[in-house]
């Protein structure tokens, strides 16, 4: 965990700053962060992605060949053409093991801390 | 065409055995590495005398209806083309397997101009569907076109000139980190499909994903592939036919003959000469000698099944 530092919360935040304080450290820096996984060449790219709560990830394939994004009782995309999208928000902490339901060695794991 | 029943037929398949004389005619081929091999010429006047009648049968795959990548911006004008290669053949068929992903995307449109051309053919057809024929929303257009008299997510048997045939699925409920799947409910069907069944029924198995290790690293195989074809092991002559991998293998290993079909839209990859499996974009000119059919010859004193690949072109 890292120390409480007021640099972190940026000028921008003036105002916000008092309340921020109050929240937790890790949900006041991740929110509205985004990520980004790509799929290339039947690969998940980072295979691993290490988020804060509040992230909102997006996947898009950019093979050839649909694919899709499944997190057994998490999340499930529909079949993603190829340039086609995904989005989850991680709104709880825990390791969300992925992969594509239609190519299973395609596997993948966003860890939400 | 679906218009055919899977349900059980009156043919005996021991009758037809024990009066059938069967006999080899004409080449018999194997194909090794892709590479057809011709193991021998019956001269003809054997042939002559053989005048009782085998079954021939086609096999067609992964025609990727609506695919319109770089590998091949027209997989609907491949598939016709497939098409009119089988009306051309000399000997008319007697039906025909799509060992599945007929579709790209499993829009009720792609199936539909599947159907358009395939229908072409005036053959019944036998489908097993492959991953790409499940993607729609509801996953209902491959069951509503195809489901008809299937058990599960569409798996059935049939016969046809004394040989047992068998459709299965592969393509649903795949584990992380996994394989292609039958799953204990299909496995259960076809060893009690199997039972009672003479030693001596020619079996061919179809399904979408290879039932035999391939190449493991991309997906190239069955999880629990082993438990099927120990379920056929004791039987004289069995066939496994797949699609999926989009080029021609095939693998001889006692009774079992192992073989896969090429594609009608874009070829693949050989395992492990490229970053991954998807598909492989060559030189138009070349684009026809990686695709086509597959015609698969039964005589019954020939143990193994005569099967000759042909490429659309080439």
């Amino acid at each position: 965990m890292r120390t409480l530092n007021r640099r972190d919360f940026g000028v921008d935040l003036g105002l916000t700053l008092a309340a921020a304080i109050l929240l937790p450290l890790t949900t006041a820096r991740a929110e509205g962060t985004e990520m980004e996984v790509h799929i290339d060449n039947f690969v998940f790219q980072p295979a691993e992605l290490k988020i804060k709560v509040g992230t909102t990830v997006t996947w898009t394939n950019r093979d050839d060949i649909p694919h899709t994004v499944v997190s057994a009782g998490k999340f499930r995309s529909k079949a993603l053409d190829t340039d086609d999208k995904f989005t989850f928000t991680f709104t709880d902490a825990g390791d969300y093991k992925y992969f594509c339901s239609l190519h299973p060695h395609m596997t993948g794991m966003i860890k939400v801390e | 065409m679906s218009g055919h029943d899977h349900g059980e037929d009156g043919v005996s398949r021991r009758k037809v055995l024990e009066c059938m004389t069967w006999a080899g005619t004409g080449v018999l081929w194997t194909i090794t590495g892709g590479v057809p091999r011709s193991l021998g010429i019956i001269d003809s006047a054997e042939a002559a005398t053989a005048a009782a009648p085998g079954m021939a049968f086609l096999q067609i795959s992964d025609s990727h209806v609506g695919f319109d990548k770089p590998a091949n911006p027209n997989a609907l004008g491949t598939l016709e083309e497939a098409v009119n290669k089988i009306n051309a053949m000399p000997t008319k068929p007697s039906f025909m397997i799509h060992t599945g992903d007929i579709t790209h995307l499993s829009k009720a449109s792609e199936f539909d101009n599947a159907d358009r051309i395939i229908s072409q053919s005036k053959l019944d057809v036998h489908y097993v569907p492959g991953e790409h024929d499940f993607l729609d929303e509801e996953v209902k257009f491959y069951r509503e076109r195809y489901g008809r008299g299937t058990k599960g997510a569409g798996w059935y048997s049939f016969d046809a000139g004394g040989v047992h045939f068998v459709g299965l699925v592969n393509v649903v409920d795949l584990k992380a980190g996994g394989l292609g799947n039958l799953g204990a409910e299909q496995l259960a069907w076809l060893e009690d499909d199997l039972r009672g069944k003479s030693k001596s029924t020619p079996i061919v198995l179809f399904a979408h994903i290879p039932l035999w290790t391939v190449y493991p690293e991309w997906g190239w195989g069955t999880e629990d592939g082993g438990r099927a074809l120990e379920y056929v092991k004791g039987f004289g002559s069995v066939t496994v036919l797949n699609g999926h991998i989009h080029q021609v293998m095939q693998k001889v290993e006692g009774n079992l003959t192992f073989h896969t079909a090429r594609s009608t839209a874009f070829p693949q990859p050989a395992p492990g000469t490229a970053p991954s499996p998807g598909p492989m974009k060559v030189e138009d000119a070349k684009l026809r000698s990686m695709l086509g059919v597959a015609s698969i010859n039964f005589k019954q004193n020939e143990q193994r099944l005569a099967i000759i690949d042909t490429p659309l072109q080439g």
